[in-house]
């Protein structure tokens, strides 16, 4: 113990807090990549497996298009969303339970740095998962990607859009129980209906409706639309839809992390 | 700009109807070693949490050295390090990774390694660097925690009760480490329920009671104005004399303390003893301690 002298601060930069915390959040889920990411791609490789088998001799959703074919961005889309969703309101949770939040609330970082910090590393735990299903599944099938930037911004938005939804859900969620709550009542219901197996055209004219109040399905259509150049509905509308949901639920938490709810008291 | 290491300024804080603080009016200069004492729920670490930013006060202002903690929040947090109670870690990394990113945090990169490097020598957690956190024992959390509030160098530290379960080889050990950053220019305000180790360190003391400051002094002022002899008498089960009654100030299981302020008072306390037919048993004479302070202004012991 030679040198505990107290010194002048040195200079410390803005942007090495955020990216401080944007690190250990990848790290923490890069960590566990066998539970994070390697779990959710053969889970999505089952449904691909299980279902194409099953349906493929059956079903044809648009002409010319294979019901594997079909398939595949709707589950590549669902897992993005999932895992961003996860990657957030896991984290915070954890954090929460375990009582290790609190070095971060200890810090000079503002809401916005953490707010940016913890939906960067959701957006990239979604899309290193939805890259992973890409490249098995194309194993099995020949993608054909009619508009590249079509499907970048909807995995962007997205994820974006769950990431956000899961610091919503950890901050709120005080128990394990309620985080699962949250999964099993709110995204597996919403992920299932939202048009990932069918169209929604293949629904009932009621059910086509009810599907048209269920974010997913914009995101899940919208993101299909980039491989087929075709959807239920226009790629603007559900770009728009997605856009402005995110928007809403950004300004939400943000508010949220400012006023300290549920973290400061 | 101020200043005061801490300045805290008629701070009120209410949990719906529960008045924790009530009106707290505390100032503490750099390069203090301050003890804040009181029993649970007096008000310490709501206090403290304020400091650290993790409560928002209903009234009332608080500063680490001029920067209000609300208002300029990002730089009284650079200032200040605090090590919480519970015995709090991330599962997922080791101490050295840690301690990197809670500088990190703090916008400090590589460049503050080496005072990582020192953090680790000084708390004997050199060669558990690469170990991770889930795999110290308890001791060894207690002083990862330490480090980690020491991480960004920050000149004022705040402990709250940071020897609380270790052992008394770890409390000797921390108590050396704290000296020393105190010695090395740093403010340190050490919560404790341990009256010895708040007498042995700390150079003023506040005693804190429901929600309120009862005693701020230093701590040889404290001790000067409860100075005398303590007579501690094994009586067992007896009614003592009326005239003796006002010099008693603690009485557990037939043992009684009397607060003697000078050295003929042990006779007339004996005699009167005779006179009752009250037979001593054992009998201990002392010096007047901090927790004879404590228990005179707080009422109960900690």
């Amino acid at each position: 113990m030679s040198g505990l002298k107290l010194s002048n601060p040195v200079t410390v930069s803005a942007f090495r807090g955020p990216w401080t915390l944007l690190k250990k959040e990848l790290l923490r889920f890069w960590r566990v990549a066998f539970q994070t990411i390697a779990a959710p791609v053969i889970t999505a490789l089952l449904y691909l497996l299980i279902f194409s088998h099953v349906l493929e001799s059956h079903v044809q959703v648009y002409d010319g298009v294979p019901y594997t074919a079909f398939l595949i961005p709707g589950l590549i889309m669902m897992s993005v969303l999932q895992n961003a969703f996860a990657n957030s309101s896991s984290s915070l949770i954890q954090s929460k339970v375990m009582g290790n939040l609190v070095f971060v609330l200890l810090t000079p970082l503002t809401h916005l740095q953490f707010f940016l910090a913890f939906l960067i590393a959701a957006i990239i735990r979604g899309m290193v998962v939805g890259l992973c299903i890409y490249l098995v599944a194309m194993w099995f099938v020949e993608l054909h990607v009619a508009n590249l930037w079509m499907i970048i911004a909807f995995a962007l938005l997205g994820s974006a859009l769950l990431g956000t939804f899961g610091i919503i859900a950890g901050i709120w969620a005080d128990r394990f129980d309620q985080m699962a709550a949250f999964q099993n009542f709110i995204i597996m219901p919403l992920s299932f209906l939202s048009g990932v197996f069918y169209s929604i055209h293949s629904l009932p004219p009621f059910w086509q409706k009810v599907s048209q109040l269920n974010p997913f399905f914009y995101m899940i259509d919208g993101f299909r639309y980039g491989f087929f150049g075709k959807g239920d509905v226009s790629p603007l509308v559900s770009l728009s839809i997605v856009g402005a949901s995110f928007l809403v639920l950004a300004l939400i938490t943000l508010k949220m992390l400012k006023s300290g709810y549920k973290l400061r008291s | 700009m101020s200043q005061h290491a801490i300045k805290i300024n008629a701070v009120h804080k209410n949990f719906g109807t529960l008045h924790a603080l009530k009106g707290v009016d505390l100032t503490i200069e750099p390069g203090e070693f301050f003890a804040l004492l009181g029993p649970n729920g007096a008000g310490k670490s709501t206090l403290i949490n304020i400091l650290a930013g993790l409560i928002t006060p209903t009234s009332g202002s608080a500063s680490v050295m001029g920067f209000d903690v609300v208002h300029q929040y990002q730089q009284a947090r650079q200032l200040l390090g605090v090590v919480p109670q519970e015995l709090v870690f991330d599962p997922f990394f080791n101490v050295r990774e840690m301690l990197r990113f809670q500088a990190g945090y703090f916008g400090r990169g590589r460049e503050n390694d080496a005072w990582i490097d020192e953090i680790l020598e000084g708390l004997g957690l050199t060669d558990k660097a690469h170990t991770n956190m889930r795999k110290l024992s308890g001791g060894m959390k207690r002083r990862a925690l330490i480090a980690q509030a020491l991480a960004h160098k920050p000149p004022v530290i705040v402990l709250d009760e940071p020897t609380a379960g270790v052992d008394v080889e770890l409390r000797q050990m921390l108590w050396e480490f704290i000296k020393k950053l105190n010695r090395d220019g740093h403010t340190i305000i050490l919560t404790t329920h341990y009256l010895e180790e708040a007498e042995a360190l700390c150079s003023r003391v506040g005693m804190m009671k429901q929600g309120e400051i009862v005693a701020l002094d230093s701590t040889a002022n404290l001790l000067n104005k409860f100075s005398g002899k303590r007579l501690h008498l094994t009586l067992g089960n007896v009614i003592l004399p009326v005239n003796i009654q006002p010099l008693v100030r603690h009485h557990e299981q037939g043992i009684y303390t009397f607060a003697l302020s000078d050295m003929t008072q042990i006779e007339d306390v004996l005699s009167a003893l005779r006179s009752a037919n009250i037979k001593v048993l054992d009998m201990q004479l002392s010096e007047a301690d901090l927790e004879d302070v404590f228990m005179s202004l707080v009422g109960k012991s900690s």
